[in-house]
């Protein structure tokens, strides 16, 4: 079921915060970030965000396409190498 | 002859299940359609009317995505997805399921038919 419209788009608040403090200091550096229900907002459109996939921080640039989408749906979680004698290209 | 958005519209049918044969256009919508224009659902598409005719290809002309624009329009989300590299746009790269399916049986729609994978010789003592 879909979030209800008054809550509006869920940011975990710690993520908003540095979002924030990034704007005020002029396109700061990456930002890490385990939180991967976040729904991206028009906020953090420019910025790189590293976003945990449960092993490592895969960092993403977050363009105007992708305000709507969550953040995990950007650092896939599974590593998928191949079925063995799948030598070719 | 029953020409609408480009579709010939099977003459010896019930309305309603003529007008699906457009792309875009399901029972439901149909059903709005027939009752916007007055006609019943049961009425063979062979039997409308002119009049009837040239309301319906206006009404579909004018409020609802069909055919070709529709089909571009699938295609322009899709490609959206594939190109901002979300899970969803990289299921549709590889050709696998993107609503989370299972993959290790089954999955054969979007997979393909089947590729069959020689099994490994059994070693013999």
């Amino acid at each position: 079921m879909a979030r209800s419209i008054k809550k509006g788009p869920y940011v975990y608040h710690k993520l908003l915060t540095k979002i924030a403090r990034a704007h005020d200091s002029g396109r700061k550096n990456v930002i890490k970030t385990w939180s991967r229900s976040s729904m991206i907002i028009p906020d953090m459109v420019g910025l790189t965000i590293a976003v945990h996939n449960g092993k490592t921080f895969v960092p993403v640039f977050i363009t105007e396409n992708m305000v709507g989408h969550k953040l995990g749906e950007f650092s896939p979680t599974r590593l998928f190498r191949g079925h063995s004698g799948n030598r070719k290209k | 002859m029953a020409r609408i958005a480009g579709v010939d519209l099977p003459r010896r049918k019930r309305g309603v299940v003529g007008l699906t044969y457009i792309y875009g256009v399901g029972p439901s919508t149909a059903k709005v359609i027939l009752e916007k224009a007055g006609v019943s659902e049961d009425t063979k598409v062979e039997d409308w009317t002119d009049d009837n005719i040239k309301f319906i290809s206006g009404y579909i002309q004018n409020n609802i995505k069909v055919e070709g624009e529709l089909r571009s329009e699938v295609q322009m989300s899709i490609k959206r997805l594939m190109d901002i590299g979300c899970y969803r746009g990289i299921r549709h790269r590889k050709g696998l399921p993107v609503r989370g399916q299972k993959t290790k049986t089954n999955a054969r729609t979007r997979k393909g038919r089947k590729k069959t994978v020689a099994n490994k010789k059994k070693v013999t003592k």
